[in-house]
């Protein structure tokens, strides 16, 4: 089995809620490190770059606070990913 | 709290805290200036029963009160909806089911409570005295005067809060609305008698 530990995403929102909001949002989602950086700004959407590490990070989760924050991912553009081993009692 | 919390997150995002402290002024004040037209109205016309007074003034409270909820509701719905079409063709993506639709959905709601709300409040706190005397409760003033003093006092803290607003003198601010509806009365009182 695998998880998770960082993704890289391409991100356009609005300008509101703010980056400082959809950083937040992410870091509630679990004891994730967010880093967050505007690519490039227009009249009313900014392009972002997200980064969101983790022990193991929710993709979904974070999908899901993107989309609510009325942003939209437009790629997945790295990804880190750790195997575990399961212990035997844990199958 | 976490209601509370949301609407706020809702009102931050789509810029309406502005808007709807305009709204609670201009419509309150409207609310206290034709309350106070009407008190004098009737103080002029002189010899109306208290029961009567009330009931007028009740009357175009609750004119007020739905006038400020619908129209507010129908602007703003309308307003609101522009913008998040706006805004979804920008993103080039639908945004139903994010908080941008959720703020299109609500804050008109919350707009409209306190457009209507402000006048409808303002309105019956004037008419206070008017329904103390009408129980029998006895006032420094005769309960005409009482309600015209408590619509000037309310005009007033209108002012200042609007000189708090704008970081400005609260008395300055407060003066120059006291200042229109004593214009009014003036208006009122060479007109009516």
């Amino acid at each position: 089995m695998s998880v998770v530990t960082r993704v890289l995403l391409d991100v356009l929102k609005p300008h509101d809620p703010s980056v400082l909001d959809l950083a937040c949002a992410l870091g509630n989602l679990g004891d994730y490190r967010v880093r967050v950086r505007v690519l490039e700004m227009d009249k009313k959407t900014e392009t972002l770059e997200i980064e969101v590490a983790g022990a193991d990070v929710d993709f979904e989760a974070i999908q899901t606070v993107i989309r609510d924050l009325g942003a939209a991912l437009h790629s997945v553009d790295e990804v880190d990913v750790s195997g575990v081993t399961l212990a035997p009692d844990a199958e | 709290m976490n209601l509370l919390r949301e609407l706020g997150f809702l009102l931050r995002i789509s810029h309406s805290h502005g808007i709807m402290r305009r709204y609670f002024v201009v419509n309150g004040f409207d609310g206290a200036l034709t309350m106070l037209g009407l008190i004098l109205g009737f103080i002029v016309t002189d010899r109306v029963p208290l029961p009567v007074v009330i009931g007028a003034c009740l009357g175009a409270t609750i004119a007020l009160g739905v006038s400020g909820v619908s129209s507010a509701y129908l602007s703003e719905t309308a307003e609101r909806q522009r913008a998040l079409s706006d805004l979804e063709e920008a993103m080039a993506n639908s945004l139903q089911g994010s908080a941008h639709a959720q703020a299109a959905r609500w804050v008109p709601l919350l707009i409209a409570l306190v457009n209507g709300s402000a006048p409808l409040l303002i309105s019956l706190l004037i008419l206070t005295p008017l329904w103390l005397a009408d129980a029998g409760i006895p006032l420094p003033l005769p309960a005409l005067h009482m309600a015209m003093v408590v619509a000037l006092l309310i005009i007033f803290l209108l002012g200042v809060f609007l000189g708090h607003v704008a970081g400005n003198s609260w008395w300055r601010s407060g003066l120059q609305t006291l200042l229109v509806a004593l214009v009014t009365v003036g208006l009122i009182l060479l007109l009516g008698t």
